[in-house]
C-alpha cells in the first residue's frame, strides 16, 4: 500500500472538509476528503492512511461503520472521531470502537492540531514496536500498558475500583508517551462532578500544547492527587500507581465499565 | 321517564304501600261491614222478640184488629220493610203491607227455607239460622229478613177461642224484613274513604320518596355526570363540590381524587413529552449549528494562528473565536438542558453570582425604570452550590420581578445573610412506619404540599382517620373526624390496628397519650395525640443542633400575584405572561434550589409585591 496521503478526512460538510485541510496544512500534513461512507470506505480499501479524521453522522451512514470496517480488516489506522451531535455515548462509544480519541465539533485549530499531533505520534510508537517485533529482538519498553484488573477509556485513560468503592482514575502511560514531555496539569476541584467521555484534565506539554483527557467514568471527586499538582512529572513516571489523578465517588459504574477496555486485552 | 332512578324507586314504593293499603282496606271493610250486619241482625231479632211480646195479649184474647194495628205501626218505621206472620201452614195473617194477607207463602220461599228445607220442619233453629239477606229484586237494595218462630204455650191451647190443640209445638212465624240500604250506603262510604286515604297516602309517599331521591340521588349523580362530562372533554381540573360522607359523596370525593391523580400524571406525561421533543430539537439544532460553527471557528482561529504579527486583526479575531467560543457553550448548554444534567457544585460566594446576574438584566431593569437596592452580607461564608444554575434562578428572579414592576418603575430589594434555624418548623418526616413496619404516610392527603401521618382513632366504636403535619413544629393537624375523641380512645395504625400510643409516659402538657413514630433512621417522632396542644418532640433532629443557611430575600414592588396563583406559580407550564413566558422559569427554579437540599417560598399581595425567599443550607447534606 502506498501512502497517498497522510490524513484522510471523512465529512459530509465541505466547510469542515476545508477547514481541516488548511489546518493540517499547518502541521505540513497532507490531506484526502471522503464526504460519504460509501467513498471513505472505497478510499480506506485502495490507500493506506495513517490517521483519519471522521465526522460520525453522515448521509449514507455512520462513522461506527468506518471503525468496523478498520477493525474487520485489520488496519491500523488512528482515527480520530468528531461530531456535531457530541453526546457522551457518542464518545465513549467511540473510544470503545478504536477511535484514539473524539473531539465535538465545533473544535478549535488548536483542539484538532494536537489531537492529530497524538495521533501521528501513537503511530510512530506502534510502528517502532512492530518493526521490533518483526526484527524479533528483544521487546524495547516503549510505553507500559495499565495493570490486570485496571480498565481503561480508549488508550487515554484508566480507572481502578477500590475496595471500598471509591475508583482511581489516571493517565495511560501511552497517551502520556504521545504527549512527550508533560509541563504543566490542569485539574477539576475536589467536589467536582465528571462524566464518562467528557474532559477532565488537560496536559500541556513542553512545547506548549494543551491534550485533554477524556474521563473513563462519571462521579464525584472526593480526593485529587496533591502530589501530582506539587510535581507532575510523577505521572509520567509511574502513571498508574503513585501518578493517580482523582479518586471519585461513581455515580453509575456498572453501565459505564461496559464500554471500558480491560487492560490485559490485546485490543488496542 | 321511566328509565330515571328516581321514577323506579317512586314506582316500587307505590306499588308496596297499594299493596299494603289495600290488603289493609280490604279487611278493615270486611269486619266493618260484618259488625254493622251484626248490629243490624241483633236489632231485627230484638224486634222480632218485641212485635211477639206487644201482640201476645192481642193474641190471648184472638183480637186480631188490634194486632194488625200494631204489625201495621211497626211496619211505618223508616228502615222496616216488612213485618208479616204468617200461620203453620204458610199463610199470610198478617201484615204490614195489606195487600199480602191471606196469601200462601211457598215452602221455598227465602223466610221458610231455613227450616223448611229439610223434609220435616225444624222446631227450634239458632238466630243466624233464622236471619238471611238477600235482595227483592236484582237491583234492589239488600234486606235482613229474620223469622221467629211463634210457639204453642200453656196459655194458648187453655185460651176461649180454642184456635191451637195442645200438640201442635209451633203455632206460626213472625217475619220482619229490615232494609239494609242504610248499612249498605255506609259501608260504601267507608270503602270511598279508604280508597280516597290510600290515593292520597300513595301520592304523599311519591312526592316525599320523589323529594329525597332528588335530593340524596338524582341531583349528585347529575353532578357526577356533569362531571365525568367535563372530564370526558378534557378538562381534568374540574372537581366536585363536597357532597357529604354517603356513598355517594365517597365516589365524589374519589372521583376527585382520581381526576386530581389524571390531571398530575397528564402533566407528568406533558412535561416528559415536552422535555423529549425539546431534546430532540435541540440534538437536531446542535448537530446543525455545530457544523456551521466548526467552519467559523477552525477559519478565525487559523487566521488568528497565520496574523501573528498583526496586531489589528489579532484584537477583531480574537473577538471571533471568543464568541464562537460561546456559541459552542451556548449550543453544548442546550443540550445539556435536554439532558438534565446534574448540578455541577462548586465552593461559590453568592454575592458574587448575583452581582453576575444583576450585570445580565441590568438594561432590563433601566428600561423599566427599576431601583436596584443591595443589602447583601459582605460576610458571607461561601457555600456548594452550581454557580450557573444559581444564576439562572437569580436572572429569572430577577427578570420576573422586572416585569412585574411594569413601565412605570418600582424597586427592587436583594438581601442576603446568614441564618441560623433551629430543625423545629423545618424537618419534615419523610418516612414513618408503625411496629409492624407498614407505611403511615399518607400521599393522598397533603399538608403544606408534603404526605401526612395518618392515624387511625378508634373512639367509642366510632372510628376515623386524623393526619398529622409532616414538617415537625409546624403542628398543622387535621382531626377531621367528626366526633370527639374520648378518654379510652385507642389511636393505631390504619392497616394492621397496631397501637401508636406510647406505653410508659403521657404529655407533659395535658396527659394526653404520646403518639409516637419511627422515622425509619432517624429516631422516633413523638407527637400529643391531643387536638388542643401543639406538645412534639424529635430528639433525632433536635439533637443536631442549629442550621446554618443562607437566606436571599428578592422583593419587588410589583403588581403582586393574586391567591389562587399563588399556589401554582411553582407549576411547570402554568404562566400569568400569556404567549411571553413558557411557565418553564419558576419550576426551573424550584427544581434547581430542591437540588441544592434548599427551599424556596414566595409571599405576594397584589398591588403591593412579591418576594420571594431562598434558604440554601451551608453544610450539604447528601
Amino acid at each position: 500500500m502506498s501512502a497517498a496521503a497522510d490524513i484522510l478526512v471523512i465529512d459530509d460538510e465541505p466547510v469542515v472538509e476545508d477547514a481541516v485541510i488548511k489546518i493540517c496544512a499547518l502541521d505540513n500534513y497532507s490531506v484526502e476528503v471522503a464526504a460519504n461512507v460509501k467513498s471513505a470506505i472505497e478510499k480506506i480499501l485502495k490507500n493506506y492512511y495513517p490517521i483519519i479524521v471522521c465526522d460520525i453522522m453522515m448521509p449514507d451512514g455512520d462513522g461506527f461503520q468506518i471503525l468496523d470496517e478498520l477493525h474487520n480488516r485489520s488496519i491500523d489506522s488512528s482515527v480520530i472521531m468528531t461530531t456535531g451531535y457530541s453526546t457522551v455515548e457518542n464518545a465513549v462509544n467511540s473510544l470503545y470502537m478504536g477511535a484514539i480519541d473524539f473531539i465535538p465539533k465545533p473544535f478549535t485549530v488548536d483542539e484538532l492540531l494536537n489531537s492529530v499531533f497524538r495521533a501521528n505520534r501513537y503511530q510512530q510508537i506502534k510502528n517502532r514496536q512492530k518493526s521490533f517485533s518483526m526484527q524479533n529482538q528483544n521487546m524495547e519498553l516503549l510505553y507500559v500498558n495499565c495493570p490486570v484488573k485496571y480498565l481503561r477509556l480508549g488508550y487515554a485513560s484508566w480507572m481502578f475500583e477500590e475496595r471500598d468503592g471509591s475508583v482511581l482514575i489516571g493517565v495511560c502511560d501511552l497517551f502520556l508517551k504521545t504527549i512527550e514531555t508533560v509541563k504543566e496539569i490542569e485539574l477539576q476541584q475536589h467536589d467536582e462532578e465528571i462524566i464518562q467521555g467528557i474532559s477532565c484534565l488537560s496536559v500541556i506539554s513542553a512545547d506548549e500544547r494543551t491534550h485533554k483527557m477524556l474521563s473513563p467514568i462519571s462521579g464525584r471527586i472526593v480526593e485529587v492527587n496533591e502530589n501530582i499538582k506539587l510535581n507532575p512529572s510523577l505521572i509520567e513516571k509511574d502513571p498508574y500507581f503513585e501518578g493517580w489523578i482523582y479518586r471519585v465517588i461513581p455515580t453509575n459504574i456498572e453501565y459505564e465499565k461496559k464500554h471500558l477496555i480491560m487492560c490485559s486485552s490485546e485490543l488496542l | 321517564m321511566f328509565k330515571k332512578i328516581g321514577f323506579r324507586l317512586i314506582f316500587a314504593v307505590a306499588l308496596t304501600s297499594l299493596t299494603i293499603i289495600g290488603v289493609f282496606a280490604y279487611f278493615n271493610v270486611q269486619s266493618h261491614s260484618k259488625s254493622l250486619l251484626v248490629e243490624v241482625e241483633r236489632h231485627a231479632n230484638q224486634l222480632g222478640e218485641t212485635v211477639i211480646s206487644s201482640t201476645r195479649f192481642d193474641m190471648m184474647l184472638n183480637q186480631r184488629d188490634r194486632i194488625q194495628q200494631v204489625i201495621n205501626s211497626i211496619g211505618t218505621q223508616p228502615q222496616i220493610r216488612d213485618v208479616r206472620i204468617l200461620n203453620k201452614v204458610g199463610e199470610v195473617i198478617y201484615s204490614s203491607d195489606s195487600t199480602t194477607i191471606n196469601r200462601m207463602v211457598d215452602k221455598k220461599a227465602e223466610s221458610c227455607y231455613a227450616c223448611h228445607s229439610a223434609n220435616a220442619p225444624l222446631e227450634k233453629i239458632s238466630i243466624t239460622e233464622r236471619t238471611r239477606i238477600f235482595r227483592i229484586h236484582p237491583d234492589s237494595s239488600r234486606v235482613i229478613g229474620i223469622i221467629t218462630p211463634i210457639y204453642n204455650e200453656k196459655s194458648c191451647w187453655q185460651a176461649d177461642c180454642h184456635a191451637h190443640p195442645k200438640n201442635q209445638k209451633v203455632l206460626g212465624v213472625l217475619d220482619v224484613t229490615i232494609s239494609l240500604a242504610d248499612v249498605d250506603k255506609t259501608i260504601q262510604k267507608s270503602e270511598l274513604e279508604i280508597v280516597v286515604f290510600a290515593i292520597v297516602a300513595i301520592l304523599g309517599v311519591g312526592l316525599l320518596i320523589g323529594f329525597f331521591v332528588r335530593r340524596w340521588v338524582s341531583l349528585p349523580v347529575n353532578n357526577l355526570l356533569g362531571a365525568t362530562k367535563q372530564v370526558s372533554m378534557g378538562n381534568l381540573n374540574y372537581s366536585i363540590k363536597d357532597m357529604g360522607a354517603d356513598e355517594i359523596g365517597m365516589l365524589a370525593h374519589s372521583f376527585n381524587n382520581m381526576t386530581k391523580k389524571l390531571s398530575e400524571a397528564r402533566m407528568q406525561l406533558f412535561q416528559s413529552d415536552k422535555m423529549a421533543s425539546l431534546g430532540r430539537l435541540a440534538a437536531g439544532v446542535a448537530h446543525e449549528i455545530n457544523n456551521p460553527l466548526t467552519g467559523v471557528l477552525t477559519y478565525s482561529s487559523f487566521l488568528l494562528k497565520r496574523t501573528k504579527d498583526n496586531a489589528e486583526f489579532q484584537d477583531d479575531l480574537k473577538v471571533i473565536v471568543r464568541e464562537t467560543l460561546r456559541c459552542r457553550e451556548i449550543v453544548k448548554s442546550l443540550l445539556d438542558f435536554a439532558r438534565q444534567t446534574v448540578p455541577k457544585k462548586n465552593n461559590a460566594d453568592l454575592n458574587e453570582i448575583i452581582d453576575k446576574a444583576v450585570t445580565v438584566i441590568e438594561n432590563q431593569l433601566q428600561i423599566n425604570k427599576v431601583k436596584l437596592i443591595k443589602e447583601v452580607d459582605k460576610f458571607l461564608p461561601k457555600i456548594t452550590v452550581d454557580a450557573n444554575q444559581m444564576q439562572q434562578v437569580f436572572i429569572n428572579l430577577f427578570v420576573n420581578a422586572a416585569d412585574a414592576i411594569g413601565e412605570n418603575g418600582g424597586t427592587l430589594r436583594v438581601v442576603t445573610h446568614q441564618i441560623s434555624l433551629s430543625p423545629y418548623g423545618l424537618a419534615q418526616i419523610k418516612k414513618a412506619v408503625c411496629p409492624k413496619r407498614h407505611n403511615l404516610l399518607d400521599n393522598e392527603f397533603k399538608i403544606g404540599g408534603f404526605p401526612s401521618l395518618k392515624v387511625k382513632v378508634i373512639s367509642e366504636n366510632k372510628e376515623g382517620i386524623i393526619h398529622l403535619d409532616p414538617v415537625y413544629g409546624k403542628h398543622r393537624n387535621v382531626y377531621d373526624l367528626g366526633f370527639a375523641i374520648g378518654k379510652d380512645a385507642k389511636f393505631v395504625c390504619p392497616d394492621c390496628n397496631i397501637s401508636l400510643v406510647q406505653q410508659d409516659s403521657t404529655c407533659p402538657v395535658c396527659n394526653a397519650p404520646i403518639l409516637a413514630f419511627d422515622t425509619s433512621g432517624h429516631g422516633i417522632y413523638e407527637v400529643c395525640s391531643s387536638e388542643k396542644n401543639n406538645w412534639e418532640r424529635w430528639e433525632f433532629v433536635d439533637s443536631a443542633g442549629l442550621s446554618e443557611y443562607i437566606e436571599i430575600k428578592i422583593s419587588d414592588t410589583g403588581a403582586g400575584i393574586n391567591n389562587e396563583d399563588l399556589s401554582k406559580i411553582f407549576e411547570p407550564f402554568f404562566s400569568t405572561k400569556g404567549q411571553k413566558g413558557t411557565g418553564l422559569g419558576l419550576a426551573v427554579i424550584w427544581g434547581i434550589i430542591d437540588n441544592h437540599n434548599g427551599t424556596i417560598t414566595v409571599e405576594s399581595e397584589v398591588g403591593k409585591g412579591t418576594s420571594f425567599v431562598i434558604r440554601l443550607p451551608l453544610a450539604q447534606q447528601r
